[in-house]
């Protein structure tokens, strides 16, 4: 039944359903919408690994427990760096909407340099506990936290590499349409990590010195 | 200039979507303290007892979550027509149902382990 209708709505250059577009709330772009499906694929992914570390987080096999290693304060530290960038992307956003280049590339110049402290610390961090001997390998626990931690950093890393290149991007074509999409679904990834963020230092953390 | 370029990137009738300075600094203000509270919690260690602690830290994240959600990522009721609400809280369902079911399960497969074999006494042992 459905073959014999097809063809006769099939249009080669639609790749979304052509009615999307005739609804009052429809998007004219079906990236943001996308873009955030891919976000919550992504929620899972980390869904698996906090469920993986939740799991291994008491499995020491005779090594290091979260007391002995983690250092609060340089955590806090680094939860208020994310904290901060996320409002210095949003000032971004503000600007783009007022159509101020100069300004988005500033803000997002100073989101860059603060995602890129919360790595540098979070590298250090992570030296530190190795040189301790506190090492991936070491125990099922410390796999889980450095799988965990270490997928969050690398994500941060990307958006680094993102910003980075939407500046370019800015700088080369101004804020034309393209750009101001680009820059929403970034916006809605930076965001996003923070908020992974608050899970790991939650559950990372702050429940590992309690226990 | 800005205005019709917005209306192409997002249905007639929607300003949502970036939301506003006030957004953000409300957002940023309560997540400030949503921040300070559980750390000073772990940290100065105020109540004496751990599991209180632990049940207050966790509802303090989910509280900093929602705001995040709301003053940052800006998922309302209305946006995309719904779907992106609709997207988040099955996303929400799926990773509850994950993590709290693995730690469930895990958990009694561990009591029901032989003595001397659950990771918490293996962890004792030098």
């Amino acid at each position: 039944m459905a073959s014999t209708k097809a063809p006769a709505t099939f249009d080669p250059d639609t790749f979304h359903l052509v009615e999307e577009d005739a609804h009052d709330h429809g998007h004219a772009s079906p990236v943001l919408l996308g873009f955030w499906i891919y976000l919550m694929s992504d929620a899972l992914l980390f869904a698996s690994l906090f469920a993986t570390y939740g799991v291994l987080s008491t499995s020491y096999a005779g090594g290091p427990s979260p007391r002995e290693i983690f250092e609060l304060p340089l955590v806090a530290v680094n939860t208020a760096i994310l904290l901060v960038s996320s409002i210095t992307y949003g000032f971004g956003m503000l600007a783009m909407e007022q159509g101020k280049a100069r300004a988005v590339q500033l803000w997002l110049a100073l989101t860059a340099l603060l995602g890129i402290s919360f790595v540098s610390i979070e590298l250090y961090e992570f030296s530190v506990l190795i040189a301790e001997g506190a090492t991936p390998q070491r125990s099922a626990f410390l796999s889980g936290f450095f799988t965990l931690v270490g997928t969050h950093g690398l994500h941060v890393t990307f958006g680094i590499a993102w910003i980075a290149i939407m500046m370019v991007q800015i700088a080369r074509r101004g804020l034309d349409l393209t750009n101001k999409r680009r820059l929403l679904c970034l916006s809605m990834f930076w965001h996003f990590l923070d908020v992974i963020w608050i899970g790991v230092f939650t559950f990372v953390y702050l429940l590992g010195m309690l226990r | 200039m800005s205005a019709s370029t917005d209306t192409e990137l997002h249905g007639h009738g929607e300003e949502h979507g970036h939301g506003s300075r006030k957004s953000y600094l409300v957002g940023f203000g309560l997540s400030a303290i949503l921040t300070f509270i559980p750390f000073w919690l772990v940290m100065s260690a105020p109540l004496a007892n751990p599991g209180l602690t632990a049940i207050l830290v966790i509802l303090l994240a989910v509280a900093q979550i929602l705001v995040h959600t709301i003053c940052f990522l800006h998922v309302n009721t209305s946006g995309e027509g719904g779907w992106t609400l609709l997207a988040y809280v099955f996303t929400g369902v799926l990773l509850v149902i994950t993590i709290a079911g693995s730690l469930w399960i895990m958990y009694h497969l561990n009591t029901n382990m032989m003595p001397g074999m659950t990771s918490g006494e293996v962890s004792t042992t030098p």
